[in-house]
Parts: structure tokens; C-alpha cells; sequence
């Protein structure tokens, strides 16, 4: 899977990381400043997928591991935040966590299976098994099968916001993402991030260096599965739902589509390409276009024109240009 | 009436044969799978999408033409061999040499599509495909009724798996399958066309897929999503038997389908679960598969 990355990105020269500086900042702003000029449940749909963007790209662009079945932890995690606050009564706060403790340990079980075999097996093995927890969430009492849980309150955030104001469900929504990202950022920058790459980069020579390289492994699993879990369960507070529709391997595929056509080991990429895939996906439904067709087609031209993604080829043009 | 553990045994033997059914399906697909991912290095994700083409070429056939189920089981195979084809010469050989997983991801890009397109056609219900009249109707065995169609699909899948089986193993175009997988560029050396071999194999395989497609149009209904569900099983089945021995696959295949329809009988809520939860237990015991050469 090293070939997915580019290498080159790695090395680019120190004008461009400052201008992702600047540009993260900006964007900052302009996501402060949207909610009085966009629709903020559009925008919400956007952070979460954006977020759960990245939690896959912490695996895939890092790693070089292609989970196909994140969908179990972002669709898992939107149902046990959904239980925990409407049946259990929790507040949001505590939902999430549970959501998220609930992904990490999915996470566990799925990780410790699939990081026995490598390459396109890993990527069958979480496939199947994300379908696995498809039919379970299908017959489980719980989930309430093709119902969903619906009506899932928002609550108040620690007791006193109460989230039913949209701006504050947004703001809520915002920093939980600028966290998870930061959270990312922290991952990939970190001694623990650069033997993740070494592994990435070439297996064979990390494990001759001592490290164990599986648990390097399992452990980026479970990260990544959490993050995207925060990801599920923010959705199922923002559209007070959870349902089959985010554990189908569909979501799977979606997520994939994002950080591809974004940029697979950029940490703009899967948001770029997450906002981009659910503007689409909205302006085509109110079209009528069938999203499906469209979807695959854009798999085909950037799987056969240009894998970098749009952040990645700007990248590659930037640092190729500034030499 | 005659029981094993208290269940009666006609309703054992008819999930048996079910589940032999549903066996048929998971080797013919799954043989399939091996035999392009043993050359190509591509794991075809648009297999399933393929496995669909075929159930609705016969359909369409039959409703467009008059063509009708014999002939289709010749004709929807070489149609979708030759939409394979030019998938292949137009798309797929662009990523050969880049990491596999492009393959996948293109693959799955084409099943979208080839999906997408169908369901906007023909919608998501199944369309009814009849059986030919000779082998409609069911046969008395004595100790249970056998439906004629159902046994001809066991007997004809069994037969195709063979003949694969001796195409790859036994004949010269085999043997230079078979050298290729092991080393290309020698090969190729050698003067045999490789780029054409790859051609024919992804062909072979799409064309496979396409069969089972129209020998399960009777069985299910003609419908544009038989193939993605289906597809995550056989995927599940490949990781179980390894992808390095085509005798291997046809007989994970059919033991799968077996494992599946006994559960039907004694746990029936676990049937949509228990082939991946053998693919689990398989990957604690044995990580490189039953039949696999390493991971």
C-alpha cells in the first residue's frame, strides 16, 4: 500500500506547510463566520463527514491500510449514542463518549482480526466483517432494524446548553471537529505517527528495527475507528437519527470516495473531498440524477486519472514548482 | 417421520440442498475471483456486478429476442465476457504495476456504476425469469422431493467448476496461465502474449460470473442488487480458502454453502452471520487461509 501516498508530499519544502497554516486558519474563520450564511444543518452533514474523512484517512494515508468497512464504526457508534441519550436518557455529552468507547471497541475486535493479513485481504476481512455487524444491526432489538432509531433528542450539552438552537448544535459540532482533527494532526505528527509511516513505507525493515509492528497497527485501528465514531455519533445528535443507511457497506465505500478523491495522506484532503462528495450528493437528489452512477464514475477517473486527489495534486504542482 | 437432532429430516435435506445451492454460487464466484486475482492481481470487485449482467442479459433476451434459456446460458456469458473485455484493455490495464488496491477501487467504481444504471432502468424489484419447460416440475428420491431445476443447477455448476479446474491444471493455455501468475516477464519472453492472456483471463472470469448470473435468474428474481450482497460472501469464502489453489475455492465454496444452510436448520437467526463468523474463526487459527500460501 506505500504506493497509495506520495512520497514526495512528505518531503515538501517548509513555504508549504506554512501556508497550510494560514489556510487552516482561514478556514477556520470562514466555518465561524457560515452558519449566517448557510444553511447549518447542511454545513453540521459536511463537519461529520469531513471528520469521519479523516479518521479513515489516519488509516489509509498513514498506515496504508484500507479499511472497507469503517461504516460499522460510524454507523455503530450513531446507534449507541442514539440508545444511550433517548432510552437511557444521557446527556449528549456522555452519549458521545459512549458512542465512541462503543466504536473503539468494535474497533478492537475487527482490527485484531483483519491486521492478520495484509494488503487487499485486510480490505476483504474489514468488509466482510462490517457486513457482519450489517445483519446483527439488522436483527438486533435495539436498533429497532429498518425503523431506525428516530426522534433521538438532543439534550442539553453538560446539563445547561440545550442543543435544540441550531447555532449551538453547530458551534458544538465545530469544535468537536476542530478537536478530532487536532487530535489527528497530534497522531500523525508524533513519534508514534512516524513509525506508523515507517511501517507504511516498508513492513519488512520496521519490524527488523524491533518495533511490533501489529500492535503499531491494531493501535492506529482503534484510533481511527473512535474518531470516526465521534464522527456517527455527532450525526445521530445532528439529524436525531440513526439507521441501517450508515453501517451499509454503501457508507463504506462513500467514506473511501471522500479521502480519494480528496487526497489520501493529506490532512486537507478527506475534508476538501467530504464536502465536495455531500454538496453533490445534495444537489444531485434534488435533480434526480442517480447518485450511485455519478459516485462510480468519479472512483473511475480518479482512480484512473489522478490519485494524488485535487489537495494532493496541488501539493505535488506547489512543492514542484517551489524548487 | 424419520429425525436428526429433532429435526425432521425432509426439511434437513431440503436446507441441505439450499445450502448446496447457495454453495454452487459461492465456488462459481469465487473460482472466478481466484482465477483473475492469480494473474491480474486484481481483486474484481465489479464480480458481483457481473454475476447481475448476466442474470439480466438472459432476462432481456428472452424479453427483447425470444432467446431463450439454453442459448442464453452460451450467449450472456460471451456478452459480458466481451463488456469484460473492454473494461479490461480500456481501464484496468492502465493500473497493472501500481499497488493492487487501485484495482479494487476501480472495480468497485465500475459495480456502482453498472448497478446505479440498472436500478434506474428496471427499478429494485426482481423481475420473474422462468425455468425451461424441461426442467421444470420435481423428482421423488425417495426419501425426499428434489425440485428437477434445483438438482440441474448443483450438477451444472459441478461440471463448470471441473472443467475450469482442468482448463487451468490440465491444458496448454493453462500451463501458460499458470507461468504466468508465477513469473510474467519470462514468460513473455518466451513469445507467449501476455497483455492478451490477461485480456482473456479477466474475459474468462467476468464470463463465469455472468453464468452463475443466468443459471440463478430461475432461482432468485432478475433484480439489480443480487450481486453486491452476494459478492461481500464470496469475499468472505476467498479469505477463508486463500486465493492460492482454484481447488481450494471450489471446495471452501461449496462447504460454505453447506455450513450455511444447516445453520438455517438448528439457528436460523445466525444464517446471515455464520460464514463470516468462520472466516473469523479461520483467521484465529489459520491467518493465511485453509488453502492459502502465506498472507
Amino acid at each position: 500500500m506505500a504506493g497509495v501516498t506520495d512520497t514526495a508530499a512528505e518531503s515538501r519544502p517548509p513555504g508549504l506547510a506554512r501556508l497550510g497554516f494560514w489556510m487552516a486558519l482561514v478556514a477556520l474563520a470562514l466555518l465561524v463566520v457560515a452558519p449566517f450564511a448557510i444553511y447549518p444543518v447542511f454545513l453540521m452533514k459536511i463537519l461529520c463527514f469531513a471528520l469521519f474523512a479523516c479518521a479513515f484517512n489516519l488509516l489509509v494515508g498513514y498506515v496504508g491500510l484500507l479499511s472497507f468497512g469503517h461504516a460499522a464504526f460510524f454507523g455503530g457508534a450513531a446507534y449507541f449514542t442514539a440508545h444511550s441519550v433517548k432510552v437511557w436518557g444521557l446527556t449528549p455529552e456522555i452519549g458521545l463518549l459512549i458512542g465512541v468507547a462503543g466504536a473503539a471497541g468494535l474497533g478492537l475486535v475487527v482490527g485484531f482480526l483483519a491486521i492478520r493479513r495484509q494488503g487487499i485481504y485486510f480490505s476483504m476481512i474489514t468488509l466482510a466483517l462490517s457486513q457482519m455487524f450489517f445483519f446483527v444491526c439488522l436483527q438486533a432489538p435495539f436498533t429497532h432494524g429498518e425503523d431506525g432509531i428516530q426522534g433521538v433528542p438532543r439534550g442539553r450539552l453538560f446539563g445547561i446548553v440545550s442543543l435544540d438552537d441550531p447555532l449551538a448544535m453547530y458551534f458544538t459540532v465545530l469544535v468537536i471537529f476542530v478537536a478530532g482533527v487536532l487530535a489527528i494532526w497530534r497522531i500523525v505528527n508524533s513519534p508514534f505517527g512516524n513509525i506508523l509511516k515507517a511501517i507504511r513505507e516498508n513492513e519488512p525493515r520496521a519490524i527488523s528495527l524491533g518495533y511490533r509492528v501489529d500492535r503499531y497497527k491494531l493501535g492506529a485501528f482503534v484510533m481511527s475507528a473512535a474518531l470516526a465514531g465521534l464522527a456517527g455519533g455527532t450525526k445521530a445528535l445532528v439529524f436525531q437519527l440513526a439507521t441501517l443507511t450508515d453501517v451499509q457497506w454503501q457508507m463504506s465505500g462513500e467514506v473511501i470516495l471522500m479521502t480519494l478523491l480528496g487526497g489520501i495522506g493529506t490532512m486537507a484532503g478527506p475534508v476538501v473531498g467530504a464536502a465536495l462528495v455531500v454538496t453533490l450528493q445534495n444537489y444531485l437528489s434534488a435533480v434526480g440524477i442517480p447518485v450511485n452512477v455519478l459516485i462510480g464514475a468519479i472512483f473511475i477517473v480518479c482512480v484512473l486519472l489522478f490519485r494524488r486527489g485535487i489537495v494532493g495534486e496541488a501539493v505535488h504542482l506547489l512543492s514542484r514548482r517551489a524548487r | 417421520m424419520t429425525m436428526i437432532f429433532g429435526v425432521a429430516l425432509p426439511a434437513l435435506l431440503g436446507q441441505l440442498l439450499l445450502g448446496l445451492i447457495n454453495g454452487s454460487f459461492y465456488a462459481m464466484l469465487s473460482l472466478g475471483l481466484a482465477v483473475i486475482f492469480g494473474l491480474l492481481r486484481v481483486i474484481n470487485f465489479a464480480h458481483g456486478a457481473q454475476y447481475m449482467l448476466g442474470a439480466f442479459a438472459a432476462f432481456l433476451l428472452l424479453e427483447r429476442t425470444g432467446i431463450g434459456y439454453w442459448a442464453a446460458l452460451l450467449v450472456a456469458p460471451l456478452i459480458v465476457g466481451v463488456v469484460a473485455v473492454v473494461i479490461e484493455r480500456t481501464m484496468l490495464r492502465r493500473l497493472y504495476g501500481l499497488d493492487p488496491l487501485y484495482g479494487l477501487l476501480l472495480t468497485f467504481g465500475i459495480a456502482l456504476v453498472l448497478e446505479g444504471l440498472f436500478r434506474e432502468w428496471y427499478g429494485t424489484s426482481g423481475k420473474p425469469y422462468a425455468a425451461p419447460p424441461e426442467l421444470v416440475g420435481a423428482t421423488n428420491l425417495g426419501f425426499m422431493v428434489l425440485p428437477i431445476y434445483r438438482g440441474w443447477v448443483v450438477a451444472a455448476s459441478l461440471v463448470v467448476c471441473i472443467a475450469t479446474w482442468l482448463l487451468i491444471e490440465k491444458t496448454r493455455l493453462g500451463t501458460y496461465l499458470r507461468a504466468a501468475t508465477e513469473n510474467a516477464a519470462l514468460v513473455e519472453s518466451f513469445g507467449v502474449n501476455v497483455p492478451m492472456l490477461l485480456t482473456l483471463t479477466y474475459g474468462l472470469g467476468a464470463a463465469l460470473a455472468a453464468l452463475a448470473g443466468v443459471l440463478a435468474a430461475p432461482i432468485q428474481q432478475v433484480s439489480p442488487l443480487m450481486g453486491s450482497n452476494l459478492i461481500i460472501v464470496v469475499f468472505a469464502v476467498v479469505v477463508v480458502g486463500g486465493m492460492g489453489s482454484i481447488m481450494g475455492a471450489i471446495v471452501t465454496g461449496y462447504t460454505l454453502g453447506i455450513f450455511e444452510g444447516l445453520t438455517k436448520v438448528f439457528y436460523p437467526e445466525a444464517s446471515n452471520i455464520v460464514i463470516f463468523v468462520i472466516m473469523a474463526l479461520v483467521l484465529l487459527v489459520r491467518p493465511a487461509g485453509l488453502f492459502g500460501r502465506g498472507a
